[in-house]
């Protein structure tokens, strides 16, 4: 592997900014008493223990099921889970044991065979998508050369399983909810994947410490953030809010849940799901929602480095604090705006996203050529970052006008009931 | 290289378990009468239709509109799984390979602006 591995701390296994350290020491001890094969297992057990007690499963339990619940609760003014222990901190433990007790139906002329198969097909590209996430400079479960495609590739396969789960139930309202899933997810998945390839036309080919970067790796991006001290969201803002958009679509997140819409499809695709089954498909949405974060803030927000602070701070605590914040943009947005209905979202997809991203290829393409003639001058990618942001306010705010929207001739809403010529006295003469 | 790739193999063994070890769990519990065991019942195996028994079948007709949207995928996708070896290659292509990217996008466009004006994109005629 070409990757330049950088040693920002010491190689003492007791330091814990860089924990690959322990992992390394634990392998050099094993190698001398054990045979290859059992050391190469063990390093992929050690791997994935490390990454999920450290990053996943408390994120999970404590962002994505407490946190996000409780978040949402003070949105819409009220307390959240507050009974379950300390500030209702075991709520999530009680639900997933309710959920493991809970009575699990399945319908009489269902597929039963795919009914089960689906939940575990969903829960696996959860698991897999953290393969290569970089946590840190040498904490990479799998440093795979292809890792964005990786990513990518695994994380659009829970649509099948969903479509899975939708036909298998034999109702009418799952597979209404499959099919808009597959739908609205194969729309979002262009964009979304046209956005990518903006922060890869940025990233690829530039030069690090002497070598070139390989572009279509994760940790290769990052080590691009850190080289250059600048993020690739200040180069791709319009990439990054495309990405964000089409993710929160794919996920089902609320602006964009149409799959799952209550108040039109019952439960969607989950009509016909209960026990732990409808457990499974619950926890892995926050797992993708996560990794879908982790993607984000490796891609777009720099990983584990930050200006320098990498040196001092753990790297990996850098990085799961800028997941975490990424992840609180998906409860905010879910938190706060309505459900979107289902061909507006279809043409948001292919009429606003897609333009917009093409653009946005050109755009960068363009500056990544003047960028490599000019033999990669540091100061160059600022003027970008400056102009790029500029003309990207200037490109969603024109194509949203060319598409028709008109800002000075909506109805300014009143805010208070009062502005509106509100508050009539009971019995006065407008109340008859 | 391909030693990493082993280590995203063994991964799927431990993601394969790790639902499986959830569903089998929650299947034994009620062997333990942790679990209450399902009694069979009617109404209660029927499929659930907002409380009135089912009319007909279950997989209905759906929008033919799918089918466009499908297809436009199928278009695109295709285009840029092209596109990412050229984006990766990018410094050594130079200009003539931006130019060559370009028209391939800007062929591309033409394509979803044609569909747009067909009304593809439309869901009502």
């Amino acid at each position: 592997m070409s990757i330049p591995v950088l040693a920002l701390a010491t190689d003492h296994w007791y330091d814990l900014r860089d924990l690959a350290n322990i992992s390394d020491a634990i392998l050099d001890g094993a190698d001398k008493v054990l045979p290859f094969g059992i050391v190469y297992v063990l390093a992929a057990l050690i791997g994935f223990v490390a990454s999920f007690l450290i990053f996943v499963l408390p994120s999970q339990l404590y962002l994505g099921v407490y946190g996000e619940r409780k978040i949402i609760g003070r949105i819409q003014s009220r307390y959240g889970p507050n009974r379950v222990g300390p500030f209702g901190l075991l709520q999530p433990i009680a639900d997933a044991v309710k959920l493991l007790t809970k009575e699990a139906l399945t319908p009489k002329e269902s597929d039963r065979a795919v009914m089960y198969v689906a939940p575990i097909i969903f829960v696996m590209p959860a698991v897999l998508i953290f393969a290569v996430i970089p946590f840190g400079p040498r904490m990479v479960f799998a440093n795979v050369p292809v890792s964005l495609l990786y990513f990518m590739a695994i994380s659009s396969l829970p649509v099948i399983a969903t479509f899975m789960a939708g036909w298998s139930a034999n109702n009418k309202y799952s597979l209404f909810g499959a099919m808009r899933i597959v739908a609205m997810a194969i729309s979002y998945e262009v964009p979304l994947v046209m956005a990518l390839l903006g922060a890869v036309v940025v990233t690829s080919g530039a030069p690090y410490a002497g070598d070139f970067l390989n572009g279509l790796a994760l940790q290769d991006m990052v080590l691009w953030s850190r080289e250059f001290h600048i993020w690739v969201v200040f180069v791709q803002p319009l990439a990054l809010v495309i990405y964000f958009i089409c993710v929160s679509a794919e996920l089902n997140r609320t602006p964009t849940d149409i799959a799952e819409a209550e108040s039109e499809i019952v439960a969607g695709y989950l009509t016909e799901y209960s026990g732990m089954k409808w457990g499974l498909f619950y926890g892995m949405d926050i797992g993708y929602a996560l990794g879908a974060s982790a993607f984000a803030a490796t891609v777009f927000l720099g990983g584990w480095t930050f200006f320098g602070l990498e040196k001092w701070v753990p790297p990996w605590m850098i990085f799961i604090g800028k997941t975490h914040l990424f992840y609180f943009l998906f409860i905010w947005t879910r938190g706060t705006l309505p459900r979107l209905r289902s061909d507006q979202l279809m043409a948001f997809a292919w009429k606003f996203l897609l333009p917009l991203a093409l653009f946005n290829i050109f755009l960068v393409a363009t500056e990544r050529m003047i960028w490599s003639s000019q033999d990669y001058a540091k100061g160059l990618i600022y003027v970008f970052a400056v102009v790029n942001i500029a003309v990207s306010i200037a490109a969603v705010y024109g194509w949203a006008r060319f598409l028709g929207y008109r800002p000075e001739n909506t109805p300014v809403r009143p805010r208070l009931v009062k502005n509106a010529g509100g508050y009539i006295p009971v019995g006065s003469e407008a109340n008859r | 290289m391909l030693y990493e790739y082993g280590h995203i193999g063994i991964l799927v063994i431990i993601a394969l378990v790790f639902p499986l070890g959830a569903l089998v769990t929650s299947w034994a519990f009620q062997y333990v009468k942790i679990r209450p065991t399902s009694q069979p019942d009617p109404v209660r195996d029927d499929i659930y239709e907002c409380g009135l028994r089912t009319e007909g079948p279950s997989l209905v007709q759906f929008n033919f509109r799918y089918y466009y949207i499908a297809l436009l995928f199928v278009l695109f996708d295709v285009e840029v799984i092209f596109l990412f070896p050229w984006a990766r290659v990018f410094d050594k292509v130079g200009w003539q390979g931006y130019f060559e990217g370009m028209a391939f996008i800007g062929i591309l466009s033409l394509g979803i602006l044609y569909a747009w004006r067909k009304r593809a994109l439309e869901w009502k005629l």
